[in-house]
């Protein structure tokens, strides 16, 4: 409680640092001696490398090395890995293709790394990486995922025939099936859900020493989750054992799933440092970050979905066709299926589900979460179909849903995610008032008027967040455990640090981890110091993605704070000759209820340290450590209306309003959680609007800088409206479901929705350009 | 190479650099000024914004050369001692950051607007300072606070 505790405005304690440009970012960092890393990247989308003739690079001013894969996999590199594996329906694991960090035979996708420079200077590193010579033999490519599928289409691996790394199904087919002959009114609907770029702010970055006289290794790194980066860069591409190298993830800027893999970028400098005997720094520019960053979504999708007379949902059946690029990245696989498929029964009561994955290579950069993860691809597909149903129905889209949703918690869904609690008509009933659905016929008739086409688009989205517990997600597949860990170190004058595994890049983590402290013993946050992003300092984490950190990560903290707030009264109840059971602590002041007895919260802490005076048996200090595996994911919801007046003329579609009602349960910090839903919303307008990673026929990504990719900007997005209620998730002690990829999930559908209605045309593919609408409307 | 000498935050600097130099590149790599980014390489996300004599300039696409002179003020130079800018305050107060990167291009980009408003006795509305935003890219945001802030700001310059 008190100004600072759960449910406080507070203002960022991270704030003063970087609004003074004191920020410090892997880039920023030098080391004595540093030399540049430039990565010779293919120009073809798949070829040979026939030869590579280094001396003319060699003999360039500067240049320490020119190194190549071969030199690579000789050291004993070893392949990176998929972490999750899936195994096809008919019991197959998956076909994963061998992915060195430089190329060795064949590179397969524009920006493919086929030898990196080290040299003195970055300018002297990219002037010898143009003079590497690769002798290409260029091979024929595939981009897409339906043409990688067709028989005869160019081959990538030779361990995924046809291209087909897993073909996946979930739910029953032929109860699906069957409930769809039946139905009274079946709606069919195809999509293709749109490559994006991820495009943090701050490129990739990596900055990598090995210490000879310790042999151990220092990776500076843009990471979301520096000790997985740490365990996978020792066991599996054995850089270095895990005692011997340190992975420090400073301040990083943003992520959006994009940081959470381990590239070869950062393998490829500490193998370099270790074997020129210099630092290595890599920064990615621009350009390279749109070639060799995971990208995200790009699925084709055929779906249909029954109606009973009732309008009941009787059954939907979803075939996916999901392009994962030319390379299995980290958790690339688990995308397209349990962070996909799983949610697809929505917010709805649905009998029957089927839903059949093929995933496929392509000569594209490899594809992997992005903020969301499969979550807006199956939202986008079930609010487009239920907006589309309902027009053939000629049913209010609100009413439609409202017929359908879920309203008796615990709900099993077909499709294995069990919802443990949510409210999903309060959070339409907030969002159609916000937006005054009611009043919406007579401003489009206004709009008619000024000649605009003005539409309205709803979206009920749910995700699934706090992936867990550990051992139904390794039953699943996943390599690792999904569970968080802290640790609470208590200062003999009272001060308090937090060590977590989670990772903060834009969420705030320093103000809300601190105000659990506020909140439990009174604290000012000023006395609270989290320490998080050093494999050296926190034990072990699993860093930052899937909108984890509060739910989990927090509720490690509040694992471990238990056992501080349990000790603390034990030596509190001693010092004062009171029972345990009475003590209280509030307003930094540790108190014997119903007496005027008490001590200072420092003077307890003080005691823990002397260990002058403490009770029988009991351990000197204050610090406690806690690992918190949840029981369940945790299951945000919410209702989207987006409002748009499109110029007929043009096709372009101005936003006149976009308002969210969100359920993320229990909320620490309004502001911190509006801002994550403002970014949310502006990246899923982004992809519904204005964004598209677009490879041409020759393989090249024709939309690789800021002034191809349009980023959404300031003049292109709206105010939003936001509102939040909370049903608290009865899964972790704090109550949280998460909140960092809700706005993301739960907007693009609402838009296009909304566009289609002001258009009359259904038909509308993302990023719905002007180009594209207005050809709609002509349609 | 090249000799540039220039004022930098009210200090004079001299620096010897190639010819290629950027001017971002002087101020990170040869000064430390490290709160100046880079976050795009073409002169469209603004992270790189400084003021040259007083002209919010994308540092990115400036030489080295070019500013030689010249009065620079990056990020590292706005406040007055400790007492903050009052586009700093306000970007803080209305949670106008979240990850940091664009904030300080953001922050001298602001600044310049608010200072060209005031200067021309135009009032900035939201519809002005979101065209006017135009060269700075947030992925974080989605812009909203950071328009709350300017608002805000503006309003106490004025």
């Amino acid at each position: 409680m008190g100004m600072e505790g759960i449910g406080a405005r507070v203002l960022r304690k991270e704030d003063q640092r970087f609004i003074t440009g004191k920020g410090r970012y892997t880039d920023d960092f030098k080391m004595a001696g540093m030399h540049y890393a430039a990565f010779v990247r293919s120009p073809h989308a798949h070829a040979k490398i026939k030869g590579i003739d280094k001396s003319a690079a060699e003999a360039m001013p500067g240049v320490v090395a020119v190194l190549d894969g071969k030199q690579l996999t000789g050291d004993g590199i070893g392949n990176l890995i998929c972490g999750w594996m899936i195994h096809s329906k008919d019991g197959s694991p998956m076909n994963m293709g061998a992915w060195s960090a430089i190329a060795t035979e064949k590179v397969r996708y524009v920006g493919d790394a086929a030898a990196v420079v080290i040299a003195d200077s970055l300018a002297n590193a990219r002037s010898a990486a143009e003079a590497v010579a690769v002798d290409y033999e260029v091979l024929p490519h595939v981009v897409d995922a339906v043409s990688a599928l067709k028989s005869g289409a160019p081959q990538l691996h030779p361990e995924a025939k046809n291209n087909m790394i897993y073909d996946w199904e979930i739910g029953e087919a032929a109860a699906t099936d069957a409930a769809l002959a039946k139905s009274a009114h079946v709606t069919e609907i195809e999509i293709y859900n749109n490559r994006l770029v991820p495009n943090p702010m701050e490129p990739r970055a990596a900055l990598a020493n090995y210490d000879v006289a310790e042999d151990h290794f220092t990776l500076y790194t843009t990471s979301q989750n520096p000790h997985v980066a740490r365990l996978v860069l020792s066991a599996f591409y054995q850089v270095a054992p895990e005692h011997k190298l340190r992975v420090i993830a400073p301040d990083v800027g943003g992520g959006f799933g994009s940081k959470i893999y381990i590239y070869p970028e950062e393998i490829v400098c500490l193998w370099a440092s270790k074997r020129t005997g210099v630092p290595v720094k890599w920064t990615a520019d621009r350009t390279e970050a749109f070639l060799a960053d995971a990208h995200g979504r790009d699925h084709v999708t055929k779906a249909r979905i029954g109606f009973d007379k009732d309008h009941k949902i009787t059954g939907f059946k979803v075939d996916t066709i999901a392009n994962i690029g030319a390379y299995m990245s980290l958790f690339s696989s688990s995308v397209p299926t349990y962070l996909y498929a799983t949610l697809l029964s929505g917010q709805y009561n649905i009998a029957n589900i089927h839903c059949n994955v093929r995933t496929v290579y392509t000569n594209t950069a490899p594809v992997d979460a992005y903020r969301g993860a499969g979550r807006p691809e199956a939202t986008f597909l079930v609010e487009r179909i239920m907006e589309t149903a309902a027009r053939e129905l000629g049913l209010d889209p609100a009413e439609l849903r409202r017929k359908n949703f879920i309203r008796s918690f615990p709900h099993q869904t077909p499709v294995i995610m069990a919802y443990d609690a949510g409210d999903y008509d309060t959070t339409l009933d907030a969002a159609l008032k916000a937006a005054d659905y009611a009043g919406f016929s007579a401003r489009r008739a206004e709009a008619e008027k000024r000649g605009k086409k003005r539409g309205i688009g709803l979206s009920c989205y749910i995700e699934a967040c706090g992936i867990a517990p550990s051992a139904a997600v390794g039953s699943l597949g996943a390599g690792v455990g999904l569970w968080e860990s802290a640790e609470v170190r208590v200062n003999p004058v009272g001060t308090i640090e937090i060590l977590t595994g989670s990772h903060s890049h834009g969420q705030g983590h320093e103000t809300t981890f601190a105000q659990l402290i506020s909140d439990r013993f009174g604290l000012p946050t000023a006395n609270v110091q989290i320490v998080h992003g050093d494999t050296d300092k926190v034990q072990f984490g699993m860093g930052t993605y899937g909108s984890r950190s509060g739910a989990v990560g927090m509720s490690a903290i509040v694992k471990a704070l238990d056992k501080v707030e349990a000790k603390a009264k034990k030596i509190a109840a001693h010092l004062m000759e009171a029972d345990e059971g009475d003590i209280v602590i509030e307003n930094g002041e540790v108190k014997v209820a119903g007496t005027d007895k008490k001590l200072g919260w420092h003077e307890v802490c003080l005691a823990a340290y002397t260990g002058h005076n403490l009770p029988a048996g009991m351990e000197p200090g204050l610090k406690e450590g806690a690992f918190y595996d949840p029981t369940n994911f945790t299951f945000p919801a919410g209702a989207y209306v987006c409002e748009v007046e499109v110029d007929p003329e043009t096709g372009v579609t101005q936003i006149v309003q976009f308002v969210a009602a969100d359920d993320f349960g229990k909320i620490i910090n309004p502001m911190i959680v509006e801002g994550q839903v403002h970014g949310g919303i502006a990246q899923g307008i982004g992809q519904a609007l204005l964004e598209g990673a677009i490879y041409n026929a020759d393989g090249q990504l024709i939309t690789a800088s800021f002034m191809d990719y349009t980023m959404p900007r300031a003049d292109d997005l709206p105010s939003f409206k936001l509102s939040t209620h909370e049903t608290l998730c009865p899964g972790n002690p704090l109550g949280i479901k998460g909140c960092g990829e809700a706005g993301a999930i739960g907007s693009p559908p609402a838009l296009i929705n909304a566009i289609t209605d002001a258009i009359g045309n259904n038909n509308l593919t993302m990023p719905a350009s002007p180009s594209r609408v207005w050809a709609a409307m002509k349609a | 190479m090249a000799t540039v000498s220039m004022t930098v935050n009210g200090k004079k600097v001299t620096g010897d650099v190639e010819d290629r130099t950027l001017l971002v590149q002087f101020l990170r790599e040869i000064l430390n000024l490290t709160g100046t980014h880079v976050g795009c390489d073409t002169s469209q996300c603004g992270a790189c914004v400084v003021h040259v004599d007083g002209k919010a300039v994308k540092s990115c696409t400036t030489l080295a050369v070019q500013a030689s002179g010249s009065a620079v003020t990056t990020i590292e130079g706005l406040a007055d001692g400790a007492n903050l800018h009052p586009v700093q305050s306000a970007f803080r107060e209305h949670h106008g950051l979240q990850c940091g990167f664009c904030t300080p291009g953001m922050i001298m980009t602001a600044v310049d607007m608010i200072n060209r408003a005031k200067a021309d006795g135009r009032k900035l509305d939201e519809g002005t300072i979101r065209a006017e935003l135009e060269g700075n890219i947030c992925r974080c945001t989605g812009y909203h606070n950071i328009v709350r802030a300017i608002e805000s700001a503006a309003q106490a310059i004025a």
